[in-house]
């Protein structure tokens, strides 16, 4: 059989590793002064792009897509290439790959600091963006299956069944999550609303762990584990397995995120029983990763990519563990929007993503570079900081978020909830503070590594051709009996052409199937009304703001919460919100009722400064609500938009809208005015009122009309 | 009422059109993931699960764990590669 000689594309691996370092530094350092605003809301230095309900999305997308992502790409370019014996199906492809997910990061990271956000979890890009991940996802698919086509080894490693199953899921799950109707460049309001809008975001939000965070990461860990400790992999066999038992269960789990909310009882069932049936495969994983290293771990003790390596599989074997405990309802009635869930996933993205790319790239920089590492030494010291920062910061937060749902849950003899909200917020102070140390210190740790990765890269001899050589793949068109079914496509364009519509459409459907949908959001609740247009801006004031990141807005059925909030939240309640805003942590207290509760001007000078109304809060200031001018001319687009998505406005209501609002802003100005609060009535702050106050009324309606 | 009706007036009902998709969704990509699994089981994928595990470990460039590992210094990469 003749050899082929072809050369491996170091250089993509070379810029995505970079990007990984940056990006990963940029991330973590949000990360820590986020944490920091949590005790010391004036650390966002009074300005709105870096208060915390604007960094905390960019932190959660900059370390889960910029540095994980990044990290993805790196690892995948390097090992598919040697996996499949040929270099990347295009250089050109490679190029539009990374640069295009750079421009999409820097995009991200602008526009999430200047409050353009369509408010859903870890989909936070607006549908421009969302547009241009859709196409850099096409290109690195593309790129990656031109790759397999054009392989030289006939077997797919375990790794890339793991890419494959990345790259398709994740398509899916943004181009169905991210179905929304733009209202201007930069604004849109997802397809979806309330109870749907919540089922599909968590829906594509536990994937987005899954299937991001984690196959990818499996993947990385059974190519470059084995490599790193000169061993193969404890059983072949059980990858195979684990594989296709995890792709199998893990799309079912998303409704464990909404457990005791208004989503049916049978869905929230269904995800209850595949989360817990997903440590079986989760933990094939773990184990298989660790018991690779059997009668080698002296190589762990003199290798420090392998330190980290083990650290991330123990750490993905103490999140998958967790993570169906925290599935069952009994266990999530406490953990639920405290920091408990906040450790979870820290154990899960410093541990198992983070040591696993530091360890990468220990193992990869010096290799590319053609060098020894500058200080295994410095190495160590970094492996040993990040420990302590990993445990520093998730001790602290399991115990910091057991105590607060134990106390919102206390009552006295009497019967009467035992603490205020503020109090089981000033006891977590100390934890925050705890917190912020253990997230520093990770930091230090990768900004250790990046001077030792440095000072490598510098001495070392960037290895831009790397040759190889295989025969070429023959038989693998014609098989021992029959040809490969690719083939019938290949040879007959007609066929090409029908195969390819069938494709196309499947998209299509999925696109379009929603508009026909969306008619039957038939409301439940008759006095469920549509937001008239000052709340509508209001509200998109609370999404652009970030109010989601620390309010709920979500009453569960425990006494504890109708004693504190009052009637739990019911599903026809949230009929017209697109998009949802349940949240998923409560730093704050929830919101669903407190419609209401205070009068305007507690609002308004809450607003101005927190403390002033709930003394100990440690919600950031709010000055420019109270100075900016509301955008009235985007009413008539919003209105529109809404009657679209069919929210049941009036016939050409559009027309009234501006002069309906200008009313409603004028009557709580006269409000404020009573109370001796002078403002304009088209200031944003009025707008945001309106919205809060009117939270969770519409059903009290209900009840006035049924003891009628 | 069955289950059966029982269920399916709850998702008619009660908001939870998205359902459809979100299951229809994941189906097509079960189906997708089944179909890649049974070509791979056809393809032979499987015969041999052990080589694979095995093979990943030698790569026959310039770039073998031995060679890294006789690497003493940087300067001798240096010379190398001019």
């Amino acid at each position: 059989m003749e050899l082929q000689k072809f050369q491996y594309d170091n250089k993509i691996v070379k810029m995505f590793a970079y990007a990984t370092m940056l990006w990963g530094l940029v991330g973590m350092l949000v990360g820590v002064i986020a944490a920091i605003q949590l005790y010391l809301p004036s650390a966002n230095m009074s300005l709105p792009y870096t208060t915390f309900g604007r960094l905390r999305p960019l932190h959660t997308n900059a370390v889960i897509f910029a540095f994980v992502g990044n990290g993805i790409f790196m690892g995948v370019y390097y090992s598919l290439q040697r996996l499949l014996k040929a270099r990347m199906f295009s250089d050109f492809l490679s190029k539009i790959h990374f640069w295009g997910w750079q421009l999409i990061i820097v995009l991200a990271a602008l526009t999430l600091v200047l409050g353009k956000t369509t408010g859903k979890e870890y989909a936070e890009l607006e549908w421009p963006i969302d547009i241009l991940i859709t196409l850099v996802w096409v290109v690195f698919g593309w790129n990656m299956f031109g790759t397999i086509i054009r392989r030289r080894e006939r077997h797919l490693y375990v790794a890339i069944w793991f890419y494959i199953a990345t790259f398709v899921t994740v398509a899916m799950l943004h181009i169905v999550n991210s179905i929304e109707i733009p209202v201007s460049f930069w604004k849109s309001y997802s397809w979806y609303a309330g109870v749907q809008d919540a089922l599909v975001q968590w829906w594509y939000g536990h994937n987005a762990v899954a299937f991001f965070l984690t196959t990818p990461y499996l993947g990385l860990m059974y190519y470059f584990l084995p490599k790193i400790a000169q061993r193969p992999v404890y059983s072949y066999r059980l990858s195979i397995i684990h594989f296709w038992a995890l792709i199998f269960l893990y799309i079912w789990a998303g409704p464990h995120h909404l457990l005791y909310t208004s989503v049916p009882d049978w869905a929230q069932s269904l995800g209850v029983v595949f989360s817990v049936m997903l440590i079986a495969p989760s933990w094939g994983g773990m184990i298989n990763g660790l018991l690779t290293l059997r009668g080698a771990w002296d190589r762990v003790r003199d290798n420090v990519g392998l330190k980290f390596l083990v650290v991330a599989v123990t750490a993905y074997g103490m999140a998958t563990f967790e993570g169906p405990m925290l599935s069952l309802k009994n266990v999530n009635a406490i953990a639920h929007f405290t920091d408990w869930i906040v450790a979870h996933v820290h154990v899960g993205a410093l541990g198992w993503n983070g040591f696993m790319t530091f360890g990468i790239l220990y193992w990869l920089i010096p290799r590319l570079f053609q060098t020894k590492l500058y200080s295994e030494k410095l190495a160590n010291v970094h492996f040993w900081v990040g420990t302590l920062g990993i445990v520093l910061y998730a001790v602290p937060m399991y115990w910091a978020g057991f105590m607060q749902s134990s106390m919102w849950k206390d009552f006295t003899p009497e019967g009467q909830l035992k603490w205020q909200f503020m109090d089981t917020v000033t006891k977590m102070i100390p934890f925050y503070i705890a917190r912020s140390v253990g997230g520093t210190l990770f930091l230090a740790g990768a900004v250790i590594m990046t001077y030792n990765l440095i000072k490598t890269i510098k001495v070392g001899n960037f290895l831009e051709i790397e040759e190889d050589q295989a025969p070429a793949l023959i038989g693998e068109y014609h098989a021992h009996s029959h040809d490969h079914w690719h083939r019938w496509i290949e040879r007959k364009p007609i066929q090409l052409m029908v195969v390819s519509l069938v494709v196309v459409a499947i998209g299509g459907l999925i696109e379009f199937v929603p508009v026909f949908l969306v008619k039957s959001n038939i409301p439940t609740i008759s006095s469920v009304k549509p937001y008239t247009p000052l709340e509508l801006q209001g509200r998109d004031i609370y999404i652009r703001e970030g109010c989601y990141t620390c309010h709920s807005q979500m009453v569960r059925p425990f006494r504890s919460e109708t004693a504190r909030y009052g009637e739990y939240s019911k599903a026809g309640e949230f009929v017209y919100d697109h998009p949802f805003q349940w949240g998923s942590k409560r730093t704050g207290p929830d919101l669903a009722r407190v419609g209401g509760k205070y009068p305007d001007s507690w609002h308004y000078n809450h607003m101005l400064d927190p403390t002033s109304m709930s003394p100990g809060s440690v919600m950031p200031q709010y000055p420019w609500l109270l100075e900016d001018q509301l955008d009235a001319n985007s009413t008539i687009a919003k209105i529109k938009a809404m009657k679209r998505l069919g929210v049941p406005y009036p016939e050409s209501y559009e027309r009234n809208a501006i002069a309906d609002m200008e009313k409603q802003a004028q009557e709580i100005t006269a409000n404020l005015k009573k109370d001796g609060i002078e403002t304009l009535p088209d200031r944003e702050i009025v707008a945001l009122i309106s919205y809060l106050q009117r939270l969770g009324k519409d059903i009290k309606a209900e009840g006035l009309k049924a003891q009628k | 009422m069955s289950i059966d009706n029982f269920t399916i007036k709850l998702i008619l009902f009660s908001d939870m059109s998205a359902i459809f998709i979100m299951i229809g969704a994941s189906l097509l990509l079960a189906i997708g993931f089944l179909i890649a699994f049974i070509w791979s089981v056809k393809n032979n994928q499987y015969e041999d699960d052990y080589t694979p595990s095995v093979r990943i470990l030698f790569d026959n460039t310039s770039l073998d764990e031995e060679k890294i590992n006789t690497l003493k210094n940087t300067e001798i990469t240096r010379t190398k590669n001019k």
